[in-house]
């Protein structure tokens, strides 16, 4: 049995008695053998009790005897050192001691014993309130004078609120001088155009044009006011905003749609009406800048996926369902375009509805391009991948292109619709589209719905020019078969954005100035998130003829192997 | 700053807590038949969310109908308002063919131009033969026909200012510029009732906004001199450049800014003006040149000068003016010009045709009596309002007059009295105006003819008198009737 430590004896120690390797004390009932170390030991801790039994030499102790412990060895195993600090630590014991047994000390109040360690605590008590009563160290506050602030504002010299104009941003578009047609007017020369995004040839149409001017000479040209405020023109048989909006849901087949008068603000509209902050959106990287700024002001959470990419969309959606416990609860959206502006790639619809239902996310889709163009009957994107149209949750379309007029629209629900109709700010806050505007589109879908020629052509005229531009020296097609934008961009690009929009530039330049030939390259403002490669786009119509085509091909093929020979 | 009296204020607010009560009993009881039906949701959060959603429901569908009236005619000085009926509360309103024609205090037609005119509609047309009506194409492509630049240059010349760009929309013109002009870094101090576009574009231009009190050039004072002092949040920087944004006429309140006082402020602290001349162009000065020249300021003053067609000029788009440089910047890289259909020909050609006719260089002086009767009409109809005792917003000169209706249950029937009495009023409420602050909004016309506005105050005020309206009490017309 191991010895208990000797300072537990103390109190009780009856005598002691020096044994061989150490010292044998006697306490009731047994006795132990404590070696000497652990004695020396036990002396440090146990000062009070050491005190009182204080160690001869023989090793008996001398009860009551007031002896100090000097350096008179204790044992063999001392050596002299230790005996020196032992004796040291003693006598500092000792006189802390004392002054603790001083009669003040030892006071008895109200029949409590004031020990020495009573004292102590009250002093720092004392010492604690003392320095709980100071005011705490806060730096001086000295707010700024009327003299400094004057001094501030007088030295803060703003930045320029425009950087200085450089030669890129002398850029002078080629000014029209006729309609906007397959073939145009520029310079009092007739070129023919692929700059126009009027993709079934309706710029300019008869019908239109007579149905435009009914409307300008009985509603003058502006609404003069919002929706809201007596904006909303309507009456038969001239038709206008409202049976616009129930026109374009009865030909695409949704319950309802609603009119906004500006397809840029379409879908920077629609979008932060039903996306807010803490909402989920995925989108692809390509969208135009419209759908950028409605992700902006939607302050939702977005990300990102790569450019068409469906296993990209796939593994992002995963991520974000698999993450995310809360994911279910939030609004999720994925938004695309189903002919990108920027490339003119055509989005996979199908595939995307399938993972839609998957993760369950809403979709919200912009038809801008491919509305009028896509489908058997011109229905867009949903017809050309057979899904139907109530799978997507929300359609926008700008009016601008295949429609050949002005403005946007929403369609889905009537409850997706209506809650627009408060909620969407370009649509509240601003006047209301053009009543001729809105009769235009009302006949440009019954020529539609009246001339499934239309399409057939532009989809003719589509492939003749993919044909023709198959095999373009130095530049590579990026846009799908069908889509009504061709897009190209550069094989090898110089590396920079900057470097590439130059040589595409002269390119388009130099076909438009030597072949008449008017097409344009995409581009991007300083705004614009898109990091997809530019190019030069080709907006096909139903209204090219073959020759056109062909000297679109031609004049290509030419102008860039010029341009980029004289590059190399 | 409107003072709500203390009464009214607990009125309204008592009003709206009925309406949320009732709203709240109700949809809790539409929960409860939910719940036997199964979901529609199938793993989907609902659509459409909270209050927002809960205040079309609850609270804007019982008003519908005084809303979005559609009309059968031109937006001139009597219009044509078809009727609507409704088979379920309001929830669905369906149209008839009948109609009744109706005084116009409601649309932004300042000058008349909403109606065909006999100058700028077949010149109009005349375009619409030419150029089509739309270019299918953004500026920067194949959408710069003729008639745009030479619009810019004849609205940079009407304006003052050496160059202009415009745009297809005014809102779109604010909320794709601000963007451009400001970013990080930069301050945007706005005031505190501009419109929604400029709030959509500063948000959208990540600078940091700060707003001052409406119309308060000492206020805008104290924001430059603190924010200036400050620098920039947490780093403390000095900022890039500070923008004031004001508006010309506001036009929920009908006030002219005070624009004097505000661009010598900013010319002493050096920050950039943005004047927003949505509904002031055309519509005030004496030759319609906006508020600069009502108010006698240098337009080389204002740094940014935007405004809309939609108003006095009865077209359609936006403008930007500024200085040479500044449009060419523009043009090179704002998004609306990049990425936006280009403003229709015969819209561009009315505006062209329009500020000819304000200039009189169409050989007529109609559009200085346009001038003089919008003017005139104004503050002879402002001044009846007064004179009747309706709490009245806004300027003298300006033809935006809101007459104060506060209590929810004020707006419908305010707006379908008149209605009934063949006047079409506009009524505004949240989230056009704050809660508690609704109004009726009169937007007076050179078309008006004095007959007109006769019938108009007429109509007022026997609507008013069948209201209870709290605000009629202190009117000395009032007690002057009470008398006999």
């Amino acid at each position: 049995m191991q010895p208990a430590p000797l300072f537990c004896y103390f109190p009780a120690v009856l005598g002691t008695k020096r044994e061989e390797g150490g010292i044998q004390i006697e306490v009731p009932r047994r006795r132990v053998l404590v070696p000497c170390q652990e004695l020396a030991a036990a002396a440090a801790l146990s000062s009070n009790c050491f005190r009182r039994y204080c160690l001869s030499e023989s090793g008996r102790a001398e009860l009551g005897k007031r002896d100090t412990y000097t350096n008179r060895k204790l044992g063999k195993g001392f050596s002299t050192m230790a005996s020196y600090g032992l004796n040291m630590l003693n006598s500092t014991v000792n006189w802390v001691t004392q002054a603790l047994d001083a009669p003040s000390a030892r006071a008895v109040v109200f029949g409590v014993h004031i020990g020495g360690h009573y004292f102590v605590e009250g002093l720092l008590l004392v010492v604690i309130l003392f320095l709980l009563s100071q005011k705490s160290y806060k730096p001086p506050k000295r707010p700024l004078s009327k003299k400094e602030i004057d001094e501030l504002c007088d030295d803060w010299v703003p930045e320029p609120l425009i950087p200085s104009i450089t030669k890129e941003m002398q850029y002078q578009p080629p000014v029209l001088e006729s309609a906007a047609g397959p073939h145009v007017v520029i310079n009092g020369k007739e070129v023919v155009n692929f700059a126009t995004a009027d993709y079934l040839g309706l710029v300019g149409h008869e019908k239109v044009q007579e149905s435009c001017t009914a409307a300008l000479e009985k509603y003058g040209v502006g609404s003069c006011g919002p929706r809201g405020f007596y904006g909303t023109i309507d009456l038969l048989p001239l038709d206008v905003h409202l049976d616009c909006e129930s026109r374009i849901s009865k030909f695409l087949g949704t319950p309802d749609s609603i009119l906004y008068s500006y397809g840029l603000s379409t879908m920077f509209s629609a979008i932060p009406c039903f996306a807010k902050k803490g909402d989920v959106i995925v989108v692809d990287e390509g969208v135009h800048w419209g759908i950028q700024n409605g992700l902006h002001l939607s302050r939702s959470t977005i990300v990102y996926f790569k450019h068409n990419d469906m296993k990209s969309l796939h593994d992002t959606l995963e991520n974000i369902t698999a993450d995310n416990k809360r994911a279910k609860k939030l609004r999720r959206y994925i938004v695309v375009e189903s002919v990108y502006q920027n490339s003119g790639q055509i989005a996979p619809l199908d595939e995307i509805i399938k993972l839609k239902e998957k993760y369950r996310f809403r979709v919200f889709l912009d038809e801008s391009n491919s509305f009028g163009v896509l489908g058997q009957s011109g229905r867009g994107l949903t017809e050309y991948c057979g899904v139907p149209v109530e799978k997507i949750d929300i359609i926008t379309a700008a009016m601008g292109h295949a429609l050949a007029t002005e403005g946007g629209f929403c369609t889905g629900s009537t409850r997706v619709v209506d809650h627009q109709r408060l909620s969407s700010s370009g649509y509240v806050f601003s006047a209301s589209l053009p009543p001729y505007l809105a009769t235009a589109a009302i006949t440009a879908i019954d020529m539609i719905e009246e001339n499934p020629d239309l399409i057939k052509k532009l989809k003719r005229n589509i492939s003749l020019l993919l044909k023709g531009l198959s095999n373009v020296e130095g530049l590579t097609l990026t846009s799908s078969p069908e889509s009504p934008i061709v897009f190209l961009k550069l094989e090898q690009s110089t590396g920079s954005t900057k470097g590439d929009m130059e040589v595409l530039e002269e390119i388009a330049e130099r076909a438009l100035k030597e072949d008449s030939v008017f097409m344009v390259t995409s581009k991007r403002s300083i705004l614009d998130k898109c990091r997809l490669p530019v190019g030069i786009r080709l907006f096909v119509s139903a209204g090219h003829t073959e020759a056109d085509l062909t000297k679109a091909s031609e004049c290509l093929k030419r102008v860039s192997a010029l341009v980029l020979k004289h590059r190399d | 700053m409107i003072a709500i009296p203390y009464l009214t204020a607990l009125s309204t607010y008592f009003s709206y807590g009925l309406l949320f009560a009732f709203g709240q009993l109700r949809d809790f009881f539409r929960k409860i038949v939910d719940w036997w039906r199964a979901s529609t949701l199938d793993g989907y959060a609902p659509i459409c969310l909270g209050l927002e959603d809960f205040y079309i429901r609850r609270l804007y569908l019982r008003i519908q109908d005084c809303f979005g009236r559609p009309i059968s005619s031109a937006p001139d000085a009597w219009f044509d308002v078809v009727e609507r009926y409704s088979n379920d509360n309001n929830k669905t309103l369906k149209r008839t063919t009948k109609t009744s024609k109706c005084l116009n205090l409601g649309s932004y037609n300042y000058l008349g131009f909403a109606a065909a005119d006999e100058y700028c509609t077949p010149r109009a047309i005349e375009s619409l033969k030419k150029f089509a009506a739309s270019t299918c194409s953004t500026r920067v492509d194949g959408g710069t026909t003729m008639l745009h630049t030479d619009l810019e240059e004849c609205v940079a010349r009407f304006v003052g200012k050496p160059a202009a760009v415009v745009f297809g929309m005014g809102y779109v013109t604010n909320s794709a510029i601000l963007p451009i002009l400001m970013g990080k870094g930069g301050l945007i101090i706005s005031d505190s009732l501009n419109h929604n576009s400029i709030v959509n574009g500063a948000r959208g231009s990540g600078a940091t906004i700060r707003v001052f009190q409406h119309n308060t050039p000492s206020h805008l004072e104290t924001v430059l001199r603190e924010q200036i002092a400050e620098g920039q949040p947490r780093t403390h920087r000095p900022w890039k450049k500070i923008m004031v944004i004001v508006e010309g006429i506001y036009s929920m309140e009908g006030e002219l800014c005070k624009l004097p006082e505000i661009v010598s402020i900013c010319k002493k602290y050096k920050a950039y003006v943005y004047l927003d001349e949505a509904h002031s162009i055309g519509a005030v000065g004496k030759s319609g040149r906006g508020v600069c020249e009502l108010l006698g300021v240098d337009t080389a003053d204002v740094d940014v000068m935007m405004g809309t067609f939609t108003k006095s000029f009865g077209s359609c788009g936006g403008y930007i003016a500024g200085s040479k440089e500044l449009v060419q910047y523009l043009k090179y890289t704002c998004p609306a010009h990049l990425y936006g259909t280009a403003i229709s020909p015969p819209g561009a050609q009315q505006i062209i045709s329009s500020i000819k006719v304000i200039l009189g260089e169409d050989g007529s002086n109609r559009g200085a009596q346009k001038l003089a009767r919008i003017r005139e009409n104004s503050n002879f109809f402002r001044s009846e309002l007064q004179k009747m005792g309706f709490e009245v917003l806004g300027d003298n000169d300006s033809p935006v007059m809101p007459i104060m209706l506060y209590n929810p249950a004020k707006i419908p029937a305010f707006s379908r009295e008149c209605l009934r009495q063949k006047v079409a009023v506009v009524t505004v409420a949240f989230p056009a105006t704050p809660l508690l602050l609704a109004r009726a909004r009169i937007c007076i016309s050179a078309a008006h003819t004095k007959e007109d506005l006769v019938k108009a105050l007429e109509v007022c005020l026997s609507v008013c008198l069948g209201l209870p309206v709290i605000f009629l009490l202190k009117s000395p017309f009032f007690i002057h009737m009470f008398c006999f």
